[in-house]
């Protein structure tokens, strides 16, 4: 659906944020109004999604993985193999030749895993654009690598030492820098969080996956998926693939946030499984606040769910029933991690991880006929430090 | 006519308001710097509630309500604050908050324990009018000003939205950025001052960055009021005499009084 011109998926969504930023999120709407029926945008955003980002991924029968769960055919959306490791590189490319249109050179991003940055950092290496990269101090410590990646291609990164170190305190500092440069900058927003235009903008860039995953599964199969399932920080990448099937029914559609230590252990990152309504970087959505609205720390094994909040047309989708949200805690999501390296030599994003362990859970106890896409949104170089130390494995 | 408006009548006046994040360092100091404030010459007086996400704010603020936070400091400590606050002091107060605390503790609600409190008035930074109609009408029914911010980037389409919704004054964000120090005021201001002065009725105070007397007098010529923030509470940091904060206070006061005595 399309937000209501006031940013809001049902009651959820709007524009929370400084005065001073309103007329720029104006701006960006109507510059986003314009490029939507420019058929010369697309053109080079297609283009450049083929040949630079590498599209369209392949949908990948995962034969190692379904025998092993024994029950429905385990299809994998491979958003792992696009240019900088994960699905990132759609939205940061959208809005990197929208920024470049709109005439702003200087680019800000947050990032919590450093995929969204590494991505950012690319699109503005490619396109010649000033990039500055905020990332908690946290994060910067569990994804050095990402970190290097970005400083090699140009961007500079700035640590965030304020509140829990991680993504939430990344987008609170980006939002500062904004509201004091908000001229020349644009706000390269990495989810489908934050103030209208944004879920709407970075879903729209995102929803490539979800077109491309429909015509390559009704080609290989001659029908539709029975269940799709996708990984839920902020929610980019879920409803990248979920959106062109909203309207299929027949579809299940499941989103799996980060259970953490548990969901009542308290340290997770599972707003729409145990969160209420609340506001946080600019849109009304779930939220994980404590008894006073203020916002709670959050805990997952991935950097990229670490996060308090979710974006608004998640909260919608839970609201009507569309969509299913659940939780996979941290060692399950480990177990599912070393799982698909076994099956099918292939190494997952910490992230994706969550979304792979639910699959080959609910695999097992459907028929063989029944077919499941799982969005890999990205693979786990990134993560073998932190595998390494939970899991304790010699190299 | 609300307290906080009435402020704004006192011929040739220019008012001071100062702002103080409850609870930092501690609610002892808060309840001993406001009457300071007050008497040092301030004639509205914000009481932050600390917030864990402060967007619009610097460093110095960010700080001081992350310990806030840390001292415990919750909405309802800080309507109790408030209205002892408000017994012991006649200036206006006016709570400054994020929205989600707000929400949190119900829009109707808050707006009742605050008007009991004897809180006048309300500034949201993270609530623009698009999304403030519905504590419009609670802070109408409970005799509460709802005040909006303008900043430079404000088109004149904007400006017009705020003067028509605006309530007590226009608070008017100086230079765009957050709050906290700085060692000039932006060279636009004035330019900036004069667009919103040409379509609203509403008294204008201009905050954010203004921090020594020259900055106070400066704005005093071009504006209704003076806001100071940041600059208080790292007196407040400095020193744990309240004297320093006083005699700030009357610092501003004489720079901000002093054009309207010459002129």
């Amino acid at each position: 659906m399309q937000p209501d011109n006031r940013g809001y998926f049902g009651s959820y969504g709007g524009r929370f944020v400084p005065e001073t930023l309103v007329p720029v999120l104006d701006e960006l709407v109507e510059a986003y109004d314009r490029i939507k029926v420019d058929a010369a945008f697309w053109d080079e955003f297609n283009r450049l999604s083929q040949d630079y980002s590498g599209r369209p991924t392949p949908l990948y029968e995962a034969e190692g993985l379904s025998k092993h769960c024994g029950g429905a055919r385990v299809f994998l959306k491979r958003e792992d193999l696009a240019h900088t490791g994960a699905h990132k590189i759609n939205n940061a490319l959208g809005q990197g030749l929208l920024a470049r249109r709109m005439g702003k050179h200087r680019i800000i991003a947050e990032t919590g895993a450093g995929q969204h940055g590494v991505a950012t950092a690319a699109v503005c290496a490619k396109l010649g654009l000033e990039c500055i990269i905020y990332m908690g101090e946290e994060d910067m410590r569990r994804q050095s690598l990402n970190v290097f990646r970005m400083k090699l291609m140009g961007a500079e990164v700035r640590p965030v030492s304020g509140g829990s170190k991680t993504l939430k305190d990344a987008i609170n500092e980006a939002i500062r820098d904004w509201v004091t440069y908000p001229r020349e900058t644009h706000y390269l927003l990495g989810s489908v969080v934050g103030p209208h235009p944004y879920p709407t903008i970075v879903r729209d860039f995102q929803s490539i996956i979800g077109r491309e995953t429909r015509e390559q599964f009704l080609k290989k199969l001659g029908r539709l998926p029975d269940c799709i399932i996708a990984c839920v920080g902020g929610g980019s990448n879920a409803i990248g693939i979920f959106y062109p099937f909203l309207e299929d029914k027949s579809v299940k559609l499941i989103g799996v946030e980060a259970a953490g230590r548990g969901i009542n252990s308290g340290e997770h990152a599972a707003p729409l499984v145990a969160g209420r309504v609340g506001v946080l970087h600019g849109a009304k959505s779930y939220l994980l606040q404590d008894k006073n609205g203020q916002i709670r720390e959050t805990h997952s094994v991935s950097a990229g769910l670490d996060y308090p909040g979710v974006g608004p047309e998640h909260s919608f989708l839970k609201d009507s029933g569309r969509v299913e949200y659940i939780a996979i805690n941290d060692k399950e999501a480990l177990d599912g991690f070393q799982m698909l390296c076994r099956t099918e030599g292939i190494t997952p994003a910490l992230e994706s991880s969550h979304a792979i362990a639910h699959a080959a859970r609910i695999a097992g106890s459907l028929d063989k006929d029944k077919a499941i896409v799982v969005n890999l949104s990205g693979r786990g170089d990134k993560d073998m430090d932190i595998v390494v130390g939970e899991l304790g494995v010699q190299a | 006519m609300s307290r906080i408006a009435s402020v704004f009548n006192k011929v040739g006046r220019k008012a001071l308001i100062a702002y103080i994040t409850i609870g930092y360092p501690s609610i002892e100091a808060t309840m001993d710097t406001v009457p300071v404030l007050a008497k040092s010459g301030c004639d509205i007086i914000e009481l932050g509630i600390p917030f864990s996400d402060p967007l619009a704010d610097g460093t110095t603020i960010q700080k001081a309500s992350h310990h806030a936070l840390q001292n415990g400091v919750t909405t309802k400590i800080c309507l109790e604050v408030a209205s002892k606050l408000s017994r012991m002091v006649d200036t206006p107060l006016v709570f400054m908050g994020y929205y989600n605390p707000v929400l949190w503790y119900g829009i109707e609600p808050f707006c009742r324990d605050c008007a009991i409190a004897g809180v006048d008035g309300l500034i949201i930074p993270d609530l623009p009018p698009e999304e403030g109609s519905e504590l419009e009408i609670a802070t109408k029914g409970r005799g509460l000003d709802l005040i909006y911010l303008l900043a430079p980037t404000s088109t004149d389409g904007r400006i017009k939205l705020v003067t028509d919704r605006s309530r007590g004054f226009i608070y008017l964000v100086s230079v765009t950025g957050v709050t906290g120090a700085r060692e000039s005021l932006p060279a636009d201001l004035e330019v900036f001052i004069a667009r919103v002065k040409a379509l609203a009725r509403q008294p204008l105070c201009v905050g954010f960055g203004i921090s020594t007397p020259q900055q106070a007098k400066q704005v005093a010529c071009l504006a209704d009021g003076v806001i100071v923030g940041s600059r208080v509470i790292k007196l407040m940091e400095e020193n744990n005499s309240l004297a320093s904060v006083g005699s700030f206070i009357k610092g501003l006061r004489q720079a901000i009084d002093k054009p309207t005595a010459s002129g």
